[in-house]
């Protein structure tokens, strides 16, 4: 406490151009970051977390300016600096790290070779000793075999590694201040565990200050040493860790700890009578010779959910394409109602699609933008058989029914948020009166809150018309709370499955409980 | 309404607004070639008059006569219909060859993409005059020939580019969704896929219309255009050049007539592209 703060921001205001939505994108935000502290900046989408990122090191996204405030690193003011001696700070005295590792490295070269570049901008080391140092950070980010890593191309490494190279560039300076910009994000549970481990250590051990930001209070919980709330560019809350992960005082941290789904799965009413819907038996696919499904069989009652977890390449989408038959199988069955579902001849596609309906993961690609979302979910009930008139009719209540106002028709994708979209497509897929609905990540592109809120409707929908649901998701957290029973799903196979409470409570196969070990903020709840 | 508001402010900017008024221009001068034209275009009056020459029914010949005595004015007017005409025709034929193209092997790949890939290619990499030159020589000058030639010449670039547009849209979940909900692939691809690729198309289409009027003029010149005594501005130079150097009034007038039309529709492209730009 009584050590000065390393980095210190005092009533930044940050201005967006007229004709935004709101005046500012960060609005009179004060916080420090002291040595050896890992303060967590929390907020959803649009909360101004990532304009407050790129701001402190000097560069606020285009046609954005600093309308007041301070930003001190170490004493050093930073907001009046010219642009020669900020190149000096960045890199070398604060380093950020990004969401997408991919992205953030260049294609073109190995990754030593990036990180000895850093050296060769801040330092002027001999060659040896930059690869020296180079060897030495990757074997501190607990990359096996250092010199293979060094030596390969962004695209030869994993998510996870790639990520882990970054942090390496990141810390090759040694930077008091370490900027993470949702790091983990775009990373599977399993690898952001280890993510998270690293940087945690990092503090211990170096003693740099992080200023962690991140949407997911889980990872919050896994993390922080302090946690300050943004809403709407303002900061609502900033205190200790546990006091405001156990007693927030604000109400929207209330609300969003509160919208965080919970791991304990929820009791569900048992069905009177389980008669199957959909039945998968030992499908297989592979492309071009790497197997990417394996013998998958499973069945899915009426008016039940199964989630079919696992991380990302395991296989779930291509199961969904499968089932959708928007590609061909290796092998195997699948039938909807106990008929053939896949070699149905094409006379009766019509009649055969409309009973399988598909909800997509982004809301910002699976709406034509040139078309209103009214014509969109009319089309839909026109090609289930209804005429012009009572397509139109149906499009209405359809909006209706999934939240959004009848006067919404005539307005195209671009003026709804990213969770009023989903619930357009929820829209569209009902239009065809589906038995079954296919949910390919539908929640995962969506704010915690939003996510909540989609949940409870697809459920409340699953009540009152009875479908069924396929939903496929990465987040153990969203399947407990919306599940009947869940499939974990590695490399192609199903290797457990089983009600919500067998698999994450006793979870039976190694892989099962690495993923629930791996849940972020296991702690919380 | 809000399209139509930024469209309108687009072209009210100073590069635009001259393609505008240009572009307009010689559309109105067509729509309305015979109340604009002073003589008749096709009648021989008095060879060789100078600008500002006076007829022997004491009009005067404003922009002078050709050779055999026809009113320069009143041929670039009524000329301004075939070109236009003309042009406006080719333009969208080759679109629609090139569109249905592009559609096709950008959605389907495979097969199908290579064969129509690689005849594109093929055509394009003929020297497209010379290829004109061919076609129009082995069917003969007529309006359906230099539409046809234009077509053969065009529609392998606009298939690259709504092919190339095709691929990327398709790849889309909302045309997934319109897989899985079983709409017909006609639909798909007119319905779905054409309307979002148009915008890159207006600004080609308006730089398109230019290099046809330019390539119309050019076979005019060759002698490869509407067969006389047809008014063709292209035709008019080719007549003229002989004499070009005592009489500079037959040739000056129509290539000014092409190069404004053209310079017209290039400020035109420029302005619409600068909103595509915008979104």
């Amino acid at each position: 406490m009584s050590e000065l703060p390393i980095l210190s921001v005092q009533n930044l205001t940050i201005a967006l151009p007229k004709g935004a939505d709101r005046p500012f994108a960060v609005k009179d935000v004060s916080f420090d970051v002291r040595r050896g502290e890992i303060l967590c900046i929390v907020g959803e989408s649009g909360s101004g977390k990532s304009v407050l990122s790129s701001s402190i090191m000097g560069a606020p996204p285009e046609g954005l300016t600093i309308a007041q405030g301070s930003v001190q690193l170490a004493g050093q003011e930073l907001t009046t600096m010219g642009e020669r001696q900020l190149r000096h700070i960045r890199g070398n005295r604060i380093a950020m790290i990004f969401q997408e590792p991919m992205a953030a490295l260049n294609p073109a070269f190995p990754i030593g070779r990036q990180i000895e570049e850093v050296f060769e901008l801040h330092d002027h080391l001999p060659a040896v000793e930059r690869r020296r140092r180079t060897l030495a950070l990757l074997e501190s980010m607990q990359l096996p075999d250092p010199v293979r890593i060094a030596d390969s191309f962004p695209h030869q490494l994993s998510g996870g590694q790639c990520q882990r190279a970054i942090i390496a560039m990141a810390l090759a300076m040694n930077p008091e201040v370490l900027i993470a910009d949702e790091p983990t994000t775009a990373l599977d549970v399993t690898t952001q565990a280890q993510v998270l481990k690293l940087i945690r250590q990092l503090r211990e051990r170096a003693g740099h200050g992080i200023l962690f930001i991140t949407h997911d209070f889980g990872v919050v919980a896994e993390i922080a040493d302090r946690i300050a709330v943004m809403r709407m560019g303002e900061m609502v809350e900033i205190g200790e860790a546990k006091q405001i992960l156990t007693h927030p005082s604000h109400p929207y941290t209330q609300a969003l700890i509160a919208a965080v789904p919970s791991l304990a799965p929820k009791p569900r009413a048992a069905l009177a009578r389980e008669v199957p819907v959909l039945q998968v038996e030992g499908l297989r696919k592979s492309y071009g010779g790497r197997v990417a499904l394996d013998g998958v069989s499973f069945s899915l009652a009426a008016g039940r959910t199964l989630s079919i977890v696992g991380e990302s390449g395991c296989g779930k989408s291509t199961l969904a394409r499968l089932i959708m038959r928007l590609a061909t199988p290796g092998g195997g069955t699948v039938e909807v109602n106990g008929v053939d579902h896949l070699n149905r001849p094409p006379t009766a596609l019509r009649m055969d699609v409309c009973s399988v309906q598909m909800v997509f993961q982004d809301p910002h690609g699976s709406l034509n933008p040139r078309r209103s979302i009214g014509a969109t979910i009319a089309r839909a009930a026109r090609l289930a058989g209804a005429d012009r008139k009572a397509a139109r009719q149906r499009a209405e209540d359809l909006l209706d029914q999934v939240g959004l106002s009848r006067s919404a028709y005539h307005r195209r994708p671009a003026a709804f948020s990213g969770g009023q979209r989903q619930r357009v497509g929820i829209a569209r897929a009902l239009a065809m009166n589906p038995q079954i609905i296919i949910a390919d990540e539908s929640v995962s592109a969506l704010d915690v809150s939003v996510q909540t809120q989609i949940l409870a409707l697809l459920k409340s929908l699953q009540t009152s018309l009875g479908v069924s649901i396929l939903f496929i998701t990465h987040d153990l957290r969203v399947a407990a709370q919306i599940s009947d029973e869940i499939a974990v799903i590695q490399q192609g196979k199903i290797v457990e499955i089983g009600p919500p409470t067998q698999v994450l409570d006793a979870p039976k196969h190694p892989y099962t409980r690495q993923l629930v070990e791996a849940a972020p903020g296991r702690g919380m709840v | 309404m809000r399209t139509g508001a930024r469209l309108l402010r687009m072209l009210l900017r100073p590069t635009a607004l001259i393609g505008l008024i240009l572009v307009g221009g010689w559309l109105l001068v067509a729509l309305f070639a015979p109340l604009l034209a002073p003589y008749d275009p096709l009648r021989s009056l008095v060879p060789l008059a100078a600008p500002g020459d006076h007829g022997p029914d004491g009009g005067m010949f404003l922009l002078g006569t050709d050779f055999i005595g026809r009113d320069i004015l009143s041929r670039l007017i009524y000329g301004a219909r075939t070109v236009i005409t003309l042009a406006t025709a080719a333009t969208a034929t080759a679109y629609m060859v090139g569109i249905c193209g592009g559609l096709v092997a950008g959605f389907f790949r495979g097969r199908i993409d290579i064969a129509l890939s690689f005849l594109a290619n093929v055509i394009l990499s003929f020297p497209l005059l010379i290829l004109y030159i061919v076609i129009i020589v082995a069917m003969g000058a007529s309006a359906a020939n230099v539409i046809l030639a234009v077509t053969f010449g065009s529609a392998p670039a606009i298939f690259r580019i709504v092919r190339t547009l095709t691929r990327d849209i398709a790849g889309r979940d909302f045309i997934l969704a319109a897989i899985t909900l079983g709409e017909s692939t006609p639909r798909i691809l007119f319905g779905e896929i054409l309307p979002n690729v148009t915008g890159p198309l207006v600004v080609d289409f308006c730089l398109r219309l230019g290099y046809t009027a330019i390539t119309i003029g050019a076979l005019g010149f060759l002698g490869l255009g509407l067969p006389p005594p047809t008014p063709d501005w292209g035709s008019m130079v080719n007549e003229g050049r002989t004499l070009a150097f005592a009489y500079p009034h037959l040739v000056i007038f129509p290539c000014l007539a092409i190069s404004s039309l053209v310079l017209g529709l290039s400020l035109l492209a420029d302005g619409l592209r600068g909103r595509e730009a915008q979104r």
